[in-house]
């Protein structure tokens, strides 16, 4: 490195690879009971890491949970972006978790026609 | 490349190592590639949580869970239940000692609330090897700052201003120091990092170098440009491989990348760190010593002054401080002096690490702001005394400092207070001591320390830790003669006055500070012939009381048979014959045999 002007954008760049062990921006959260596995929510999981790295998103959490009871729709994932309400779809097939990244995590607008519920 | 949705960070620290962190680190890596995840979770071996009682510790983000004692055979219920579906491992949580609960969060736990981190702010929290993992968390911006911003004398007054004291004991100003270097005459100069620790029970810079070592480089840097130093040597004793290996792995990634080296970021000033790896005395923690050692002279104390900072390694100026004083330094440049000096005491600023021993429930390293009590160090982050016993003393600063009664727990940790009351800060080890801890055989086991570590080459330290050694063996055998207590206490003053260096100067501490607080200890040994912590073997002795039933079960257990009674009657126990190994007590139904 030959100045300190290299080190301030070498480490902006370095950044995301330790940004998930501080508190992030939004978060997945991915309904990982037995009935969400059954129902193909490793897929959807797989899905929605798939196109946070090709968009290469940085400030976003995956994390999964367990059963809430909803059995019926599952697989279900939430999205909580900062100050907003959490958001829970339902019935997530992996094409749906791909527009869920890209049409609400990243461009904020919620998607609609596969809402089940928000919690204010 | 994929997305990394998971950290697991594995403890790789000393404490953690040897209970078996690198088998659960394997286990992680082959149970992970099974279940698939491989692509999407990271694993991380980091420095030193300073939890070392509850190792190996593993930590999991983004969700933060903290799992405590883990073993090979809990690898693949963390990574089935956590990493895979989400579920958090109950089992493995922190329990709460008062209240049972579990603790998921690492932030929640009680050993973590008081403390402050910053010496130890990335232990346990970067993988050591990785640059790139100190950069992003701020590394080197402090260096940067300095190079390109401020000018040397800048720097200095910086450091001056935060109130930045040596950590390695003393507690001498530190921005003084600098400024006595910077001030020497000559064009070659040295920046020296004593990083040989050897308090028994201290592990405070062994975990920094371990956990952080590019904090501790870029500190000394810092140093370098300040006072005009092109070349620096870290002292560090060989019995701290791992921290040596990777002090070796962190010098060559920082010089790669221009770090170190030459033309450091572009702005033509040069330095290199070399790493000396000292033999393992005591005595080459006091500065003359580790420089003759440097210089591959027998490591032997001389007279100062001339003070290091005028005449010092290769008789040229050179700057000595403590691994945690260089590691406070990028701190202080980058959050600047006043938040600094904002946290701790008027006179005494910033944090202290303390490696917790003895007798305490969370054995392990704490970060906590100069001016917190000891009772809040021992009690509120420490977890009190094990096996409900009662607390008797705390022995601060090692083999030079003195040791804290209970009437001093409410006392200010920091610098002046503890010189104050007989002890020192010393390096920040403190050695946790219970109702069973024989007071004069404690100040016997930190001189027996000194007198082996002596040097050798000034008399008052040769010969007379010496003859207090016998003294104070004499007493613990029940051979003790009245005015010993008096001679104690000449030959300490002696000591003290005289002694070449720091270590003859203050070997004494400990016997003096025990006579300060616990003298009663030392005139029932010696009048009454009786350890009343029952810890001498040869003063002490169980003794059947009243509460027998006679039921027989001691004489059972007895391996010499030197307890004898009727079924039904008192037993008595023979002194002649009892080795004192306890068994009796530990079978006793009625805990009628007591140790006095």
């Amino acid at each position: 490195m030959k100045s300190i002007e290299e080190l301030r954008k070498l480490r902006e760049q370095l950044k995301a690879g330790t940004a998930i062990r501080k508190e992030a921006g939004t978060k997945i959260i991915v309904g990982m009971g037995t009935c969400g596995i059954a129902a193909g929510a490793r897929e959807a999981m797989n899905a929605i890491v798939d196109e946070i790295a090709k968009r290469n998103i940085h400030d976003v959490q995956v994390s999964q949970t367990g059963c809430i009871g909803m059995c019926v729709l599952e697989p279900l994932v939430d999205v909580v972006r900062p100050g907003e309400p959490r958001v829970t779809y339902g019935r997530v097939t992996p094409e749906l978790a791909r527009r869920i990244v890209t049409e609400h995590v990243v461009n904020g607008n919620i998607v609609e026609d596969a809402v089940i519920g928000k919690i204010e | 490349m994929a997305h990394v949705r998971s950290h697991v960070l594995i403890c790789a620290g000393t404490g953690c190592a040897s209970s078996g962190s690198k088998r659960v680190f394997s286990a992680f890596e082959s149970e992970i590639a099974k279940k698939g995840l491989s692509e999407e979770i990271k694993i991380v071996e980091t420095g030193c949580h300073g939890f070392c009682e509850a190792g190996p510790l593993v930590i999991i983000y983004p969700e933060g869970t903290f799992y405590v004692r883990v073993g090979v055979n809990d690898v693949t219920e963390i990574v089935e239940n956590h990493l895979y579906k989400g579920r958090i491992v109950e089992r493995l949580l922190f329990k709460d000692k008062m209240t049972l609960a579990s603790v998921p969060k690492y932030s929640e736990i009680d050993f973590y609330k008081k403390q402050i981190r910053m010496v130890l702010a990335n232990c346990g929290q970067i993988d050591p090897d990785s640059i790139d993992e100190y950069i992003a968390n701020g590394g080197y911006e402090a260096l940067g700052k300095a190079l390109t911003e401020m000018t040397p004398d800048q720097v200095v007054d910086e450091v001056k201003k935060s109130g930045l004291r040596g950590r390695g004991g003393g507690g001498f100003p530190t921005g003084m120091k600098w400024s006595f270097t910077k001030g020497a005459a000559g064009d070659k100069k040295y920046v020296v990092c004593n990083a040989d620790e050897g308090d028994p029970g201290a592990f405070m810079d062994r975990s920094v170098l371990e956990g952080d070592p590019h904090r501790v480089i870029e500190g000394m840097a810092i140093c370098g440009y300040s006072i005009g130093a092109d070349e620096g040597y870290i002292y560090c004793r060989a019995e701290y491989p791992l921290a040596i290996k990777r002090l070796r792995t962190a010098i060559v990634c920082a010089e790669e990348m221009g770090l170190l080296g030459y033309n450091i970021l572009g702005t033509g000033f040069n330095f290199k760190v070399k790493i000396k790896e000292g033999a393992g005395a005591f005595v080459c923690g006091e500065e003359t010593a580790l420089l003759a050692s440097i210089e591959g002279k027998r490591g032997m104390p001389r007279p100062r002054p001339p003070f290091p900072a005028i005449s010092g390694l290769w008789e040229k100026p050179t700057n000595i401080n403590n691994v945690e004083t260089f590691a406070n330094i990028p701190h202080i440049l980058t959050k600047g002096a006043e938040w600094y000096a904002s946290i701790g005491t008027e006179k005494s600023k910033g944090t202290k690490v303390f490696a917790l021993t003895g007798k305490i429930n969370n054995t392990g390293l704490a970060e906590v702001p100069m001016g917190i009590t000891m009772r809040e160090i021992i009690y509120d982050i420490g977890g009190g005394i094990p096996d409900g016993k009662k607390f008797k003393a705390v022995q601060i600063g090692g083999p030079s400092g003195g040791c804290l009664p209970e009437q001093l727990l409410d006392l200010s940790v920091d610098y002046d207070s503890l010189i104050q009351a007989g002890a020192m800060m010393g390096s920040g080890g403190l050695v946790v001591m219970d109702e069973e801890t024989c007071m004069v055989d404690l100040s016997k086991f930190f001189l027996s320390f000194t007198q082996a570590e002596s040097c050798g080459k000034c008399t008052p330290c040769r010969e007379g830790t010496k003859r207090m050694l016998e003294i104070l063996t004499r007493i613990t055998e029940g051979e003790g003669k009245e005015g010993d207590i008096e001679l104690l206490e000449k030959l300490a003053k002696g000591i003290k006055a005289t002694a070449l260096c720091g270590l003859g100067q203050t070997a004494p501490n400990p016997v003096l500070s025990t006579l300060r607080y616990f003298r009663h200890e030392y005139e029932a040994h010696i009048r009454d012939k009786k350890c009343p912590a029952g810890a001498c073997s040869k003063l002490s002795g169980f003794f059947i009381t009243d509460g027998c039933k006679g039921c027989g079960l001691c004489k059972k257990a007895c391996p010499v048979d030197a307890i004898s009674g009727e079924m039904k009657g008192k037993h008595v126990i023979d002194h002649n014959k009892c080795i004192k190994c306890g068994a009796c007590v530990a079978k006793c139904p009625f805990k009628a045999i007591i140790k006095g």
